[in-house]
């Protein structure tokens, strides 16, 4: 289609092609979990009086495995494809590379050893022990080098919006890890945090919030902005309206952590500033679903026809509709109603299997032909029933917590006549059950959506080869 | 907080929103040098970006979070150690005792000051008080008895649900380890309205002592034959004999007879009824290491009027 193609440097596809294969694979690992652990809330006796797979245990390795290792691979596969096409040069270093993969792979090993055994620093989503953490800081940094190092040696004037996007998840997210993770060890499998009481809990998160502001919001959007656009063959919409969303959302979403910690120990200025810049948040989080969303204009029809590009506007719908949510529930008045029930829960959801899974999703779709020199998937049609699972699955989903989570703050505040409370907690418990069952119901959906991803990537990476994987790679760009 | 944490605080809070607003006037402005709606002129891996105008609405929106975080800031507590207009806070946070708290609500109330949760309490004592404080003139047997004070029981058994369910049930009826069954006559520290009451005014600590030193496992092995025996257990008579002469020591609390002393919260051991188990290896493990239970004291917590109804209930279920 241009020129840039047609000279096309020889890039380093090879770990983009492993982080790719094990999205789909801790994909499923860390879904199929989360499945395990719906199910035993509703069915206890599921974790058959095993220690290792009890909901404590478990459930560490569900958030950590579905953020880590399958979002995680998900962003080192597109951070390295996406910088190498837009800066029109091989990755900085192939060594670093692989180090970044097979390191990546081993903390992943070793949260799925070390949680189940019940080694856990338990601070949330930061779960692991610290000589892991060290080997978290080891790839994350061998990363950070790699990829600025790419972008340094670019052939292209400017850096594409993906990449800043990119850039600034991959910092940030090493200053919160380092930061949160600083402990003091009294073994080699456990340590106690450096900080304490209040100033513990607001650095948790801080991390906290921004593992989703930076991790799973910026890093996602860096993919957004170049599968959505190659997918749907239309420019960008609005070059300034990326500028302004880039800034406003870095600079806000790092003060959004208090509203985790409203009615808390925390001090009243702390909750009030962590309210303020969620609100104002919602804004520049908008920006970006806009300029995803408009940048299909004029070529709508494609939604007809292409169940990928469908994962990528839905996965932005998800997007704008969790974090105008986010902010609402940032609100204290709000706040006081949704805390602690199982509203938080959808919201977490719409915005990981929703937002995060669907972009992912869709990316690895767009990728996986490219890489493995196909003209295309396996099968199409496949790729759409993988589409209606995820939806549905995700819909009843995030349905049955609303409800189950409204009517959980619903029946917490509720007071008789003579202030005493209305219901006890455990009857609040038995009116959640069925909603329970029905989020299990969804989480199958989105499971047996990836198990049917998994079968069709197979078939396409195992395809006798039409190509070589370069000339393939040109045909389905241009 | 010092002044320069003040000040601090304030400078990169409001940096970070005035910086969004000039960033929002600079993208409105167009300073890019390219016509509104044409390419950017660059272009990654067949990606172009068009130069199109913010859309409006998102705009408008923009600036209402921006204003209203301001006015938000200005009312409220923020900025540092600035109090904000309204002079709200959450609690007094310096407070760290009971007696402290109660100064901190007596103080707020006699100056009217906006401390929310001081608010709450006055709001909820006004409201609710009276009808606690009409309860609590009726004696306690009288109240759980009564079929025209039934809603009093109702009430008493959602403060039940509420406060004591965590280790009696919520059906009253207790659990294996200490926890006793509130549901049968049996009780260790009496059962009238009067001791119920100092049961949930005072807390209970009770305290059987480990007697493996004492006794050695031989020893054990025959007291808790003797024990089984007396609610007519069939033991090993040789062993029970045995026994018999050494609950000499176990009489001092438990009484001769082995039907204790609701003095001192002794059980007794002659009936069906076992706080801790009533079978040979719990009798065992009670005997050689000793048992602590605890009842909490709730008269800081809950307060006397409403104690008096939790008693109601607690009496309902044993006299129906």
């Amino acid at each position: 289609m241009s020129e840039a193609t047609q000279v096309q440097p020889d890039y380093n596809y090879k770990v983009v092609r492993q982080f790719t294969v094990m999205t789909v694979i801790w994909g499923i690992v860390g879904m199929s979990i989360g499945l395990l652990i719906a199910t035993q809330l509703f069915a206890p006796a599921l974790n058959f009086d095993i220690p290792y797979l009890t909901y404590s245990r478990l459930r560490p390795l569900h958030t950590n495995s579905v953020i880590f290792a399958f979002g995680g691979c998900a962003l080192f596969a597109t951070s390295y494809y996406v910088v190498q096409r837009t800066s029109q040069v091989r990755l900085f270093s192939d060594k670093l590379a692989a180090f970044t993969f097979w390191g990546w792979q081993a903390v992943i090993v070793l949260a799925a050893i070390t949680l189940p055994l019940g080694m856990t620093s338990s601070k949330e989503y930061a779960e692991l022990e610290w000589p892991i953490d060290i080997l978290i800081t080891l790839v994350w940094v061998a990363y950070i080098i790699n990829f600025f190092g790419t972008m340094i040696i670019r052939k292209t004037s400017h850096i594409y919006v993906a990449n800043w996007f990119f850039g600034a998840f991959m910092l940030t997210v090493a200053v919160l890890h380092i930061g949160n993770s600083m402990a003091i060890p009294v073994s080699f499998t456990k340590s106690y945090s450096l900080y304490a009481g209040a100033v513990d809990a607001m650095m948790q998160w801080w991390y906290g919030h921004n593992a989703v502001g930076f991790f799973l919001t910026a890093g996602f959007l860096g993919m957004m902005y170049y599968f959505v656009p190659k997918q749907a063959g239309r420019p960008v919409y609005s070059y300034r309206l990326s500028i302004i969303h880039f800034w406003a959302l870095i600079s806000l979403y790092i003060w959004a952590g208090p509203h985790h910690l409203h009615y808390t120990a925390l001090p009243d200025w702390t909750q009030s500033l962590g309210m303020v810049m969620s609100i104002i948040l919602f804004v520049p989080s908008w920006g970006g679903m806009i300029n995803g969303i408009m940048t299909l204009s004029g070529a709508w029809h494609k939604l007809r026809t292409d169940p990928v590009l469908r994962f990528l506007i839905v996965s932005l719908s998800f997007y704008g509709m969790s974090t105008f949510e986010g902010p609402m529930m940032a609100i204290k008045t709000v706040n006081a109603l949704s805390h602690y029930t199982d509203w938080t829960i959808g919201h977490v959801h719409s915005g990981a299997l929703g937002w995060v899974a669907m972009v992912s999703i869709g990316s690895v779709y767009h990728l996986v032909p490219i890489l493995f020199g196909q003209p295309k998937m396996y099968s199409t049609s496949l790729v759409n029933v993988h589409f209606w699972l995820a939806t549905i699955g995700v819909v009843l989903y995030i349905v049955a917590m609303w409800m189950s989570g409204v009517l959980q703050g619903l029946m917490w505040r509720a007071v008789n006549a003579d202030g005493t409370l209305t219901y006890s907690f455990v009857e609040s418990l038995e009116a959640s059950k069925p909603f329970y069952v029905l989020r299990a119901i969804g989480g199958a959906f989105v499971v047996a959506g990836m198990l049917i991803m998994a079968f069709n990537c197979y078939k396409t990476i195992r395809a006798p080869k039409t190509a070589d994987v370069k000339t393939s790679s040109v045909a389905a760009t241009a | 907080m010092t002044t320069f944490w003040t000040i601090w605080i304030s400078v990169i809070t409001l940096g970070s929103i005035i910086g969004c607003f000039f960033l929002l006037r600079w993208a409105l402005a167009n300073k890019t040098g390219v016509k509104e709606g044409e390419s950017m002129g660059h272009e990654f891996d067949g990606i172009i970006e068009i130069n199109n105008q913010l859309p409006r609405w998102w705009t408008i929106l923009f600036y209402i979070t921006i204003v209203w975080g301001f006015i938000y800031l200005a009312l409220y507590p923020g900025l540092g150690a600035y109090k904000g207009l309204l002079g709200w806070q959450s609690s007094n946070q310096t407070v760290t005792s009971l007696a402290e708290s109660e100064a901190s609500l007596k103080a707020s109330l006699e100056n009217g000051s906006m401390i929310q949760y001081d608010r709450e309490i006055k709001f909820a004592n006004e409201q609710f008080d009276p009808i606690f404080e009409a309860y609590a003139q009726i004696p306690v047997e009288d109240l759980a008895t009564n079929p025209e004070h039934a809603d009093a029981v109702k009430v008493g058994q959602r403060l039940f649900l509420q406060n004591c369910a965590q280790c009696h049930g919520s059906d009253a009826r207790g659990q294996n380890g200490g926890f006793p069954n509130l549901t049968d006559d049996d009780w260790l520290y009496g059962g009238s309205g009067a001791k119920i009451k100092e049961t949930l005014h005072l807390g209970r600590n009770a305290l059987m002592p480990a007697w493996l030193d004492a006794f050695g496992e031989q020893g054990i092995e025959e007291v808790v034959a003797y024990t089984l025996s007396l609610s007519g257990r069939k033991v090993d008579p040789v062993l029970a004999d045995a026994g018999k002469s050494r609950f000499m020591a176990c009489a001092a609390c438990h009484g001769a007879d082995g039907k204790g002393n609701q003095m001192i919260g002794a059980p007794n051991l002659t009936d069906t009824v076992w706080l801790y188990g009533g079978s040979k290896r719990s009798v065992t493990e009670t005997l050689t290491y000793g048992r602590n239970g605890v009842m909490p004291a709730f008269d800081k917590t809950l307060g006397s009027d409403k104690i008096h109804v939790v008693a109601a209930y607690v009496y309902s279920l044993s006299n129906k």
